[in-house]
């Protein structure tokens, strides 16, 4: 029998003497590296995992493969012009993202927005977390093998997909916030749309819940898998559906309404068990909750302006610039400079469908952010993975890394 | 008018070695399941129903680099992956392609900062760029296409 070589250069361990275990260091547990390039991390998600035979002793998740350098770009953009670099954030809550961008430019300028502008926003927004709950749902079967929800999901976000670029004209990249409002009105034909799709929609969520809820495999590689309790949840700072599947009802929209989400009457979906199947239920009965949000919203959506009316802030309609001088200036003075912000900070939360999604930022008087910090859900989310994956075994971590839902580009920003 | 009529029964198809090389290349290209960022779920996309990318015999996705032909550099590559993509292209097995998808693997996109790196062509040679932001299914699927006329019009003292 050869001889196998065991000898290890102990500079090469210094880097992960502080990572693992000791027992890592003596090869007693297995190291093992899992990504950036593999089919279900979900983008560029590197994880060093720590194996004791099949079963998962830690986790250190290896984040930054997509890191973009997006808050100290928009500090070199207009307030108005940043709004292009929100979208590619979280680039399944698009929408999600330029609404709590367009929020905090509004609080600290103190811009108003139109009732019309509010209700279209919440309608594209609650729109958006069906989206983003869809390839959620989509992926997370694949990764768990049944291969035909992600096809039916796919089907349906194409709907909305054509109501985003009916609205903007660009799918998913879609800038159709501005702060004082949206950048034009929807076109006519957009009711009947997004009609048609609270029409189909509902059936098509019990057609996704009649291959999943109830099967037994779905619910074999889900149940009890990765628990997680409302204190640990607190505790690691998780929001988002995570955390209402851990029994915490705490949702933005509920706590802190922002866009006149108190207007509307819907519920918080809650579970008590924290595992992955709880957190699947919870997501389910959100996009019911969703559909709901969008139904009353259209139903009394006023007509009226789309965009605020002060001029400081938001440049004049196309048709004046022929026929007053005022309306130049503004529209040259807007395009060339753009808008001085006072000095001062805010912060500003909203609830994107995976969880608390703040912006904080501070003006110095210029027109453009002295800094810019996103506090991003999928971030807080991904460090308790560790938490969720010990003790199980190496297959369910892609279970896990499913259900706690991370865009990479939001935890590297 | 079917093809039997010209051979007769003699069941012997005469071709040229480069055509039907370059035939069975197209028809069976296996692209990387290698997504990085938004133009990894237009992608998706685009392998889902609606747009159904296996109409060209693209659908197989394979997560090795050993066992695909084609590279989908799909979303903006950082200074941290450009090495991690270098290598991925370096375990795929001749022939290979490469498609930088949307305008950050083109060019860098709106991203002119110290993160991005200014096209993924400073990384691997690149064969097809496809432009937008995320560009669309069809966009991709228009893409792909050229560069099957691309590899279709190879020629025998090329391939070496």
């Amino acid at each position: 029998m050869p001889e196998i070589n065991t000898h290890i250069d102990e500079s090469m361990l210094d880097g992960f003497t502080r990572l693992v275990t000791q027992e890592a260091i003596e090869g007693k547990t297995m190291l093992l590296n899992m990504g950036p390039q593999h089919p279900s991390t979900h983008g560029v998600l590197r994880l060093l995992l720590e194996l004791d035979g099949e079963f998962v002793v830690n986790v250190i998740p290896d984040i930054g493969f997509l890191h973009t350098g997006v808050e100290k770009h928009m500090e070199y953009k207009t307030f108005e012009k940043a709004v292009v670099m929100t979208d590619r954030l979280d680039y399944l809550n698009n929408i999600g993202n330029n609404l709590v961008y367009c929020l905090a430019v509004e609080k600290l300028v103190d811009l108003d927005v139109p009732p019309r502008a509010q209700a279209i926003r919440v309608i594209l927004t609650e729109l958006q977390r069906i989206a983003s709950h869809l390839v959620w749902l989509g992926t997370h079967a694949l990764d768990l093998a049944a291969m035909s929800v992600f096809l039916y999901c796919f089907r349906e976000r194409e709907m909305i997909l054509d109501i985003m670029e009916m609205c903007s004209g660009q799918r998913m990249m879609t800038s159709y916030f501005r702060p004082g409002g949206l950048w034009r009105d929807v076109p006519v034909e957009f009711e009947d749309a997004v009609r048609q799709f609270l029409r189909i929609f509902p059936a098509r969520i019990d057609e996704y819940e009649a291959l999943l809820t109830k099967n037994p495999l779905f619910i074999e590689r889900t149940k009890h898998i990765g628990v997680l309790s409302a204190e640990d949840a607190m505790r690691w700072g998780v929001t988002g559906p995570s955390l209402r599947a851990s029994g915490v009802a705490h949702d933005l929209r509920k706590v802190r309404p922002y866009s006149g989400y108190e207007q509307y009457e819907f519920d918080i979906p809650t579970h008590t068990d924290g595992d992955t199947y709880a957190r699947y239920l919870v997501r389910m009965e959100e996009m019911r909750q969703s559909v709901r949000i969008v139904q009353q919203a259209l139903d009394k959506l006023p007509y009226g302006p789309t965009r605020s009316n002060n001029r400081k802030f938001v440049p004049p309609p196309r048709s004046e610039l022929g026929h007053s001088m005022e309306a130049v200036i503004h529209h040259f003075k807007l395009f060339t400079e753009g808008f001085p912000a006072p000095k001062g900070a805010v912060y500003v939360a909203v609830e994107s469908p995976r969880g608390e999604l703040g912006v904080y930022l501070e003006g110095d008087g210029g027109p453009k952010p002295y800094r810019i910090h996103w506090r991003t859900p999928s971030f807080a989310n991904l460090q308790v993975l560790k938490l969720l994956a010990k003790g199980h075994l190496v297959a369910d971590l892609v279970a896990l890394i499913g259900t706690i839902d991370i865009v990479l580009g939001d935890v590297d920003r | 008018m079917g093809v039997e009529q010209k051979l007769g029964n003699m069941g012997i198809v005469t071709a040229k070695l480069e055509d039907v090389v370059n035939w069975a290349r197209t028809k069976a290209m296996w692209p990387m399941l290698f997504g990085l960022a938004c133009c990894a779920i237009e992608m998706m996309a685009a392998q889902a129903s609606n747009y159904d990318m296996s109409r060209f015999g693209m659908e197989l996705m394979r997560a090795s680099p050993r066992q695909s032909d084609l590279m989908i550099v799909a979303g903006r590559v950082s200074r941290k992956m450009a090495p991690v993509l270098r290598r991925l292209y370096d375990q795929m097995p001749d022939p290979k392609w490469v498609i930088a998808m949307g305008d950050c693997s083109s060019c860098g996109g709106v991203f002119n900062n110290y993160a991005i790196v200014p096209g993924v062509d400073e990384v691997v040679p690149v064969d097809v760029y496809v432009a937008g932001c995320p560009p669309r299914p069809e966009g991709l699927i228009h893409g792909i296409l050229t560069l099957h006329e691309k590899v279709r019009g190879q020629k025998l003292r090329d391939w070496a």
